[in-house]
């Protein structure tokens, strides 16, 4: 009996590590295996899950709209896997696209990235073209994510029209008009005006206050009116020779060459910090950012911000989701999909995160919500934004677009702005870095 | 090995051999008459068993090994020989050396190896000095002395991210608390993200104060292990408590010192998080002018942000023989020093 027993030990101790050690290695593979077996079995009975991919905040989860879906669709649950830097969520996306496995069953694209989508992933997305009414969206933006053969790969979320938000306490300081139509004539059709503005400011500019937070911002701002950005039509790099970064670039030179920003990098902490404490009076603020400018100034800006029409119409952001080929469940990820970008769907993320719509359809409704009307001194931010994107040139994007704009920004600019070089200087550092990006 | 196998295979010999034992009743089961084939069958099973246990045994590490480092490792080696984007991983054209060749024109890339080891230098030699005479403090009698122990690896234990966020802070150019205390001094305020070595120095000063408690602990567990009488007799001949430090502390913690540089340097070959970190956004260009830009941040900026993959790999190589470059240098220098001993 003794030997018998201390053998079982043995082979116990034996098989285990033998069971962990094929267990790790099956691992890997398992992922793409249970996705089939899942599939057949969703369709029945049983709740499916489908995962939405998406990075920062979408708002979906916040204005209730994943619960609203789920009470509609009771066999469906929805869990949103959120990455909060794009910079980390879209390699992660592009490595599971090409590996076949792994992705969400919807998955978020930002507009930057949404050329190198539809040139190089476009066979990973399932096209959505005939799925939905396409004239639903503004057509630049259902532009963006359709293939040259027509496909379209992902469906319009928001969009990021332009206006200028400002703090009307420091411009009353500054003894200058508050009055949002008045500053918006005074600055209409050029951002030179714009910056003309600032330097008014600037004359009588309360203590410590700078007229805006960032010459990058201005460049941001205006770049997104022209028709013309780093890429033409069919894919060429034009970056030094486009007309929309010429302008760009000068506005934003004369505003980092003067005192008038407060040079601070966006969506870093001490950027948040000024929102605090009031250290500038304006920003380029596209739709989005106005959830985040009532967020970061907390209660003293309430009331004291308003916003006024931009220069130009002007869009910065926005993006898409698309449903990948890989996913579980492709069938309900379209549905879910179809209904998340929806006219009504994106009137409820407006009315609770300010993400404007990129459905025209939706602009006559728009709600925004009460407590951001009353923090924007009542501004009319629905008609703003809607004037600024239904006029919105067509832009082409190019697969490095992210790279070469944040050469543009965070060497050129930068090194304008806050190591005081010369422009030409800054624009020779920003030519090399993106030498270095397109690997030549 | 060999010692090894002769634990595993003790308790099987004696349970093997049981017809001593208790008579009859091991074998009971199989009555006394079992066949003679079950028995050889046994006897192969067993042997079998004592040659493939040990290796069943270690297997794990070397599978896990393979999976993540070997595979990998090779895989960067041939994506390193090739034109690869991160958007189109299975469309690769070959590019020979070209790869390292553009990597050695590039200043950016020598840019980053300086960087990273300037930086290595002024985080790696006062962080070592401090360590040392913290633990020396430390290796004196000190009421609480445990409590100082855990104050000294709190700042280990604190994860890269928050510490780095925090610093940012600190050193941020615009009511940053370290130019408000400057500002005390009649110091201009520095913008220490942008200027040269305002930045280097800020990373560098994140990485001391993470790692200096750690060194320390290190330092001190070698320094309780120095015999006592060496030091009675060193205060006998009349030497005081520095020449005691210099005389006999520091050479019997050689070996501790030469191990602590190494490990020190090896972790600032590869700094990464607090230099991505406290660029904050587009943190991976370390700077407009790529003035605190290390080697990890230049691999992470090709391969991740811009998508060059296969330019990425290559450095990743270089860096891989870096590293075995330093560990060559070092077991030269350990073995000069074991022969001067």
């Amino acid at each position: 009996m003794r030997t018998s027993i201390r053998r079982s030990h043995r082979l116990v101790a034996f098989t285990a590590v033998a069971a962990l050690a094929t267990g790790l290695l099956a691992g890997c593979a398992n992922d793409s295996d249970d996705g089939s077996s899942d599939a057949s079995g969703g369709n029945g009975k049983g709740k499916i899950t489908l995962t939405v991919g998406t990075f920062g905040v979408f708002g979906y989860k916040q204005s209730g709209l994943y619960d609203e879906y789920m009470k509609l669709h009771p066999d469906i649950n929805i869990k949103e896997n959120v990455t909060t830097r794009t910079d980390v969520y879209w390699p992660k996306v592009l490595t599971r696209l090409q590996a076949g496995s792994g992705t969400d069953d919807i998955q978020a694209i930002e507009v930057g990235n949404i050329t190198e989508a539809v040139q190089t992933q476009a066979d990973k997305f399932v096209d959505l073209g005939k799925e939905v009414d396409k004239s639903q969206w503004l057509d630049w933006k259902n532009a963006q994510a359709t293939t040259k053969d027509g496909k379209l790969i992902g469906l319009g979320t928001d969009v990021g029209p332009m206006a200028i938000c400002y703090r009307k306490d420091l411009f009353k300081k500054a003894g200058l008009p508050t009055d949002r139509e008045t500053l918006a004539k005074e600055w209409k059709g050029d951002w030179a005006k714009y910056v003309d503005v600032g330097k008014q400011y600037m004359k009588k500019a309360p203590d410590g206050t700078k007229f805006v937070d960032s010459a990058s911002s201005v460049y941001n701002a205006a770049l997104g009116g022209g028709s013309e950005r780093y890429y033409d039509k069919d894919g060429n790099v034009i970056w030094d020779k486009s007309s929309g970064v010429k302008k760009a670039w000068d506005v934003a030179m004369s505003v980092a060459t003067s005192d008038m920003s407060a040079k601070l990098k966006q969506f870093d902490k001490p950027w948040d910090q000024g929102f605090a404490n009031a250290k500038f009076a304006t920003v380029a603020c596209p739709a989005w950012m106005i959830g985040y400018i009532e967020q970061k100034s907390g209660d003293s800006g309430k009331g004291n911000w308003d916003v006024a029409a931009a220069p130009t119409a002007a869009n910065w952001g926005g993006s898409f989701i698309g449903v990948p080929k890989a996913g579980k469940h492709q069938k309900e990820a379209i549905a879910l999909a179809k209904w998340l970008t929806a006219p009504a769907q994106q009137a409820k993320v407006f009315a609770k995160q300010a993400s404007f719509p990129s459905t025209p359809s939706a602009y006559a409704s728009l709600k925004p919500a009460a407590d951001t009307t009353a923090y924007f001194s009542n501004a009319p931010i629905t008609q703003i934004f809607a004037a600024s994107a239904k006029t919105i040139p067509v832009q082409y994007f190019g697969t490095k677009d992210q790279p070469i704009n944040s050469a543009l920004t965070d060497v050129g600019i930068l090194q304008v702005e806050q190591k005081g070089k010369s422009p030409s200087q800054g624009w020779d550092a920003a030519k090399n870095e993106i030498k270095d990006v397109l690997g030549q | 090995m060999t010692s090894s196998k002769q634990a595993l295979a003790r308790p099987a010999t004696s349970a093997d051999s049981a017809p001593g034992t208790p008579p009859g009743a091991a074998r009971g089961a199989h009555g006394p008459g079992a066949p003679a084939g079950d028995d050889s069958w046994r006897r192969r099973l067993y042997r079998w068993d004592m040659k493939a246990a040990p290796y069943a045994f270690v297997a794990p590490f070397f599978i896990l090994f393979g999976a993540f480092s070997l595979i990998p490792l090779l895989y960067t080696a041939w994506y390193s020989l090739h034109d690869v984007q991160l958007s189109s991983l299975d469309h690769q054209t070959w590019a020979g050396l070209g790869n390292y060749q553009r990597l050695l024109s590039s200043d950016f890339f020598w840019n980053a190896l300086k960087n990273t080891f300037t930086i290595g230098l002024i985080s790696t030699v006062p962080q070592l000095l401090a360590a040392l005479g913290l633990a020396h403090l430390l290796n004196y009698k000190l009421r609480g002395s445990t409590a100082w122990r855990v104050v000294m690896l709190t700042p280990y234990a604190t994860s890269v991210a928050a510490a780095t966020l925090v610093f940012t802070l600190l050193y941020s150019w615009d009511g940053g608390m370290v130019n408000w205390v400057l500002h005390f001094f009649g110091v201009d305020p520095v913008n220490w993200r942008e200027s040269d070595w305002g930045s280097q120095f800020a990373v560098s000063s994140i990485v001391i104060w993470r790692w200096t408690g750690y060194n320390a602990l290190i330092y001190l567990a070698a320094m309780q292990a120095i015999p006592a009488d060496l030091y009675e007799s060193a205060a006998i001949d009349g030497a005081n408590r520095w020449q005691q430090f210099r005389h006999v502390t520091i050479p019997q913690l050689r070996p501790t010192i030469l191990f602590t540089v190494v490990v020190s340097t090896i972790g600032a070959t590869q700094l990464f998080g607090e230099p991505l970190l406290f660029g904050g956004v587009s943190g991976s260009k370390g700077g407009s002018e790529h003035q605190y830009q290390t080697l990890g941040l230049y691999m992470y900026d090709q391969g991740w942000v811009i998508g060059n993959l296969g330019k990425a790999s290559a450095i990743a190589w270089t860096m891989f023989l870096l590293l075995l470059i330093i560990a060559a240098v070092n077991l030269l220098l350990t073995r000069r020093l074991r022969k001067s001993q």
